[in-house]
């Protein structure tokens, strides 16, 4: 391992970072409607997620050999200083929405903070805009919406076919039912999104040449990354979880089993078919359709359009980011350690501005919203465990 | 740029029926046993010609264990990548 230079330990460390992000970003994804039902107590669900997570990440490793599937071309030059770049930006944008109690996806984040640093770093040439749009961009759209007519019909369904049954049984099976389809969906997310870590870390010791190219991922990197993800996913994104599940409309354990089943559906069919897509669309969208389909028809829709727009910026935002971030790296040393010194800084703000309205599994079902007021004056944190 | 839109209306197609399927059994499930511990309550009060409700519960178990092979079969999907 004497190849390992200090921006090499650098960005092994910022990939477990955003796989850290990663995890509690995307905890909300299997367990949001879990916990609003009271199918699985709060501390419990973000438990077996965590286990689940770790548990995914040892499942496979076959897509742990490239990083973005092709979106950018890791031939022409990738260098572990854009690589950090594409993390920082992924980082910054995934904490940033986080705040914001907003689920947008983490691996837009990081195919938009990869595509903003190859861009500046190597050059247009090193992007297939052809991949971005048929494997991100058409997905984007289209897992959203299948996810939440699914989710709408399963939903109608559920209701009619369990109409002359006695509601408190009812209940109480659907939410026995959640248990698994969330667990499904952790395990899925775990095994996908863990492998995307290794992937980069893999990547980056061949780049350096400390690995073969070609190879899989060392044990330690699979360890480290399933680690990374399953703590980050016991964290609990508390704000997201909270949007997700109480944020977007009122869900009864029919509409949770129904959104969960498509969500876990959609993921692995298309990841089957080919398609890559983001698990969070394909949750939120299921929510939605749920929602909708459920006794009450009712969204909020002003949320609603929030996360829309959100999806819509992840990309852009974090390619810009990672752009100014793959600029400064490249300069040199001394531009490695100030965008890395930005990130932390970065990074601690924003978890400074989280406590002045700490979201933890013990309110994470209070309906009010999540809103961080630009001039709040910060208020002493009485509460211990938050994320 | 070729976009693969069968594969795209397949995925969704196929998405949207196994959902909708999967959901449907549960439901049924759900309702069966729901109507056996009815059933097995009027067994209870004496209320002449009540079943046992035996048959809803074999309902049950083949329903769930519909879903629990959909489940299954996801588990190997995953794990098959």
């Amino acid at each position: 391992m004497e190849h390992i230079t200090f921006l090499v330990a650098v960005v092994i460390i910022t990939a477990l970072a955003f796989d850290f992000t990663n995890g509690f970003h995307d905890t909300a994804n299997a367990m949001a409607t879990s916990i609003a039902t009271g199918a699985l107590k709060p501390k419990v669900a973000v438990t077996i997620a965590a286990v689940l997570n770790f548990a995914g990440a040892f499942l496979s490793v076959k897509v742990a050999t490239t990083i973005s599937g092709g979106i950018v071309n890791e031939k022409a030059g990738i260098q572990p200083s854009i690589i950090f770049a594409a993390l920082v930006g992924a980082i910054l944008w995934n904490l940033l929405t986080w705040l914001r109690g907003l689920p947008s996806s983490s691996s837009h984040a990081l195919y938009g903070g990869l595509i903003g640093a190859t861009v500046v770093g190597v050059g247009l040439n090193g992007v297939n805009f052809d991949i971005v749009a048929t494997k991100i961009l058409i997905p984007a759209v289209a897992s959203p919406l299948v996810a939440g007519l699914a989710a709408w019909g399963a939903t109608k369904l559920a209701y009619v076919i369990t109409r002359g049954g006695r509601e408190e049984t009812t209940e109480k099976g659907f939410r026995r039912g959640q248990m698994f389809t969330s667990s499904l969906i952790s395990l899925a997310h775990g095994t996908n999104d863990a492998q995307k870590t290794m992937g980069i870390i893999t990547l980056t010791l061949v780049s350096v040449g400390a690995l073969k190219p070609g190879a899989l991922p060392p044990t330690w990197v699979i360890v480290s990354a399933g680690a990374a993800i399953a703590l980050g996913t016991y964290m609990g994104g508390w704000r997201i979880i909270r949007s997700m599940g109480n944020g977007l409309t009122e869900i009864r354990p029919r509409q949770g089993l129904a959104t969960e089943t498509a969500a876990a559906t959609v993921i692995l069919t298309s990841t089957h078919m080919g398609f890559g897509l983001s698990t969070t669309q394909v949750c939120s969208g299921g929510i939605m359709g749920a929602g909708l389909g459920g006794p009450k028809r009712e969204l909020r829709w002003s949320l609603v359009r929030r996360m829309v727009y959100t999806w819509g910026l992840t990309l852009p935002a974090a390619a810009t980011v990672a752009g100014i971030a793959a600029f400064v790296a490249d300069q040199g040393s001394w531009g490695v350690a100030l965008v890395g010194a930005a990130l932390v800084s970065g990074s601690a703000a924003m978890w400074f501005i989280s406590r002045r309205q700490p979201v933890h599994a013990g309110n994470v079902n209070d309906v009010q919203e999540v809103e961080v007021p630009a001039t709040a004056v910060p208020t002493p944190a009485t509460t211990t465990v938050a994320a | 740029m070729h976009i693969k839109w069968d594969a795209l209306a397949q995925t969704a197609g196929l998405s949207f029926a196994i959902t909708v399927a999967v959901v449907a059994a549960f439901s049924l499930g759900i309702l069966a046993l729901s109507r056996r511990e009815a059933a097995q309550e009027a067994v209870r009060s004496g209320i002449p010609g009540a079943g046992s409700g035996n048959l809803a519960l074999a309902g049950a178990a083949l329903s769930f264990s519909v879903c629990a092979s959909v489940v299954f079969y996801g588990i190997t999907l995953i794990a098959g990548r």
